[in-house]
């Protein structure tokens, strides 16, 4: 498979949140907004490229029986890295995403990939696995975010576009699950073909 | 392809991935303690910049107010001549998704100077807005009436749809406010 299929795959043909389905708690939670939809995928994105890389260099190394315990200590850590640099640096995202950083590390996206992929390939294929799930993972989060921020805000990406409320449903919970299900609906129509 | 499952070997991958991990983890928390603390610093600076007088220099460490048996943190604020010139108070009252932390800028006189939410967990789009409605938040400056909102027979205009949150907002003003009030204008010496 070249290298760039690789990529798109993620985006794709197993775009992680329309197609395979995974992550869907922070997926539903943090997609208030675009720009929450987008920093979450970003966070997210990251510990999937870092996790995939290590995980393929020590998976020869590591004995069966113990893999998943050894994988989620890896995960586990750069998730807990990327916390402490979102406290130092970015403390105005990590106010609004706080909960959901720590919960990366149970995110069956990033669990699913060290399984699948990352055990089994090598160090540039995995991180391009991982560029292109997590990058599929960020543009399905905005994309959500983005249709919700519009219909339950009247805003994009914090600029409003029409005064007044919006429609309060979408920016709570039936309002992501709406959201959720029609767009993957029309992004099955448009994969099949 | 992978290494025997034995005792020794498990053992043995272990400790050596969660000693590299602790390592890093270590070396991230020592990296990133100093931007940590000053960003916190920085975050109560803004928030008491916003509540407090324009022209009074407050001080960072809080001291505590204990009123019925509840103790608030309170920074004092002082103009340039040493005088106190207002309190900021933190205080926390019950709201509807959860505890709304608020901290409240106080004139010695008790009069409200300003309020600002330091955290929430009220409904995104109807009680979130205690955070941001300006139109709600700015009728706290300069505010000295009957601390309630107009339904209850007081002065505060209720944000729609979100009277839990605005009678939860209204109570931890008025708790600052007593408790600046317990003081006994002590500042004004």
């Amino acid at each position: 498979m070249s290298k760039l299929s690789l990529i798109a795959r993620g985006l794709v043909r197993e775009n992680p949140t329309f197609v395979l389905v995974l992550g869907m708690c922070p997926t539903l939670a943090t997609t208030t907004s675009a720009m929450n939809g987008l920093e979450m995928g970003l966070a997210t994105m990251f510990v999937l490229i870092l996790s995939n890389m290590v995980i393929s260099l020590v998976s020869p190394v590591v004995p069966d029986k113990v893999h998943i315990p050894v994988y989620i200590v890896i995960i586990a850590t750069f998730v807990t890295v990327l916390q402490l640099l979102m406290q130092a640096y970015v403390p105005d995202v990590y106010r609004t995403l706080g909960l959901f950083i720590p919960l990366i590390v149970v995110n069956c996206i990033v669990l699913g990939r060290a399984e699948a992929f990352a055990s089994r390939n090598g160090v540039l294929d995995s991180a391009l696995d991982g560029i292109g799930i997590g990058a599929g993972f960020t543009l399905s989060l905005t994309v959500i975010g983005l249709v919700r921020e519009i219909l339950g805000s009247g805003a994009a990406f914090g600029f409003k576009l029409f005064p007044g409320d919006g429609i309060l449903a979408f920016v709570m919970a039936p309002g992501a699950f709406l959201v959720l299900g029609y767009l993957m609906a029309i992004f099955r129509k448009f994969i099949k073909k | 392809m992978a290494a025997v499952s034995n005792l020794r070997n498990m053992v043995l991958c272990l400790f050596g991935v969660c000693l590299v991990c602790s390592a890093i983890l270590g070396a991230t928390y020592v990296v990133t303690e100093e931007p940590i603390a000053q960003a916190s610093a920085r975050a109560l600076s803004d928030a008491l910049g916003e509540v407090l007088p324009q022209d009074c220099t407050p001080c960072t460490t809080a001291e505590p107010i204990v009123l019925d048996g509840t103790s608030y943190e309170c920074y004092t604020a002082r103009d340039a001549g040493g005088n106190v010139a207002a309190y900021a108070v933190k205080t926390v009252s019950g709201g509807f998704g959860g505890p709304i932390e608020l901290l409240v800028g106080v004139y010695p006189d008790g009069r409200v100077c300003g309020t600002k939410v330091l955290s929430h967990s009220e409904t995104p789009g109807l009680g979130a807005k205690c955070a941001t409605d300006e139109g709600f938040i700015n009728q706290f400056k300069g505010f000295e009436g009957r601390f309630a909102v107009r339904k209850d027979g007081g002065d505060i205009d209720a944000i729609t749809a979100s009277t839990i949150t605005s009678k939860a907002y209204v109570k931890g003003v008025e708790a600052a406010v007593k408790a600046v009030k317990s003081l006994g204008g002590q500042g004004n010496e």
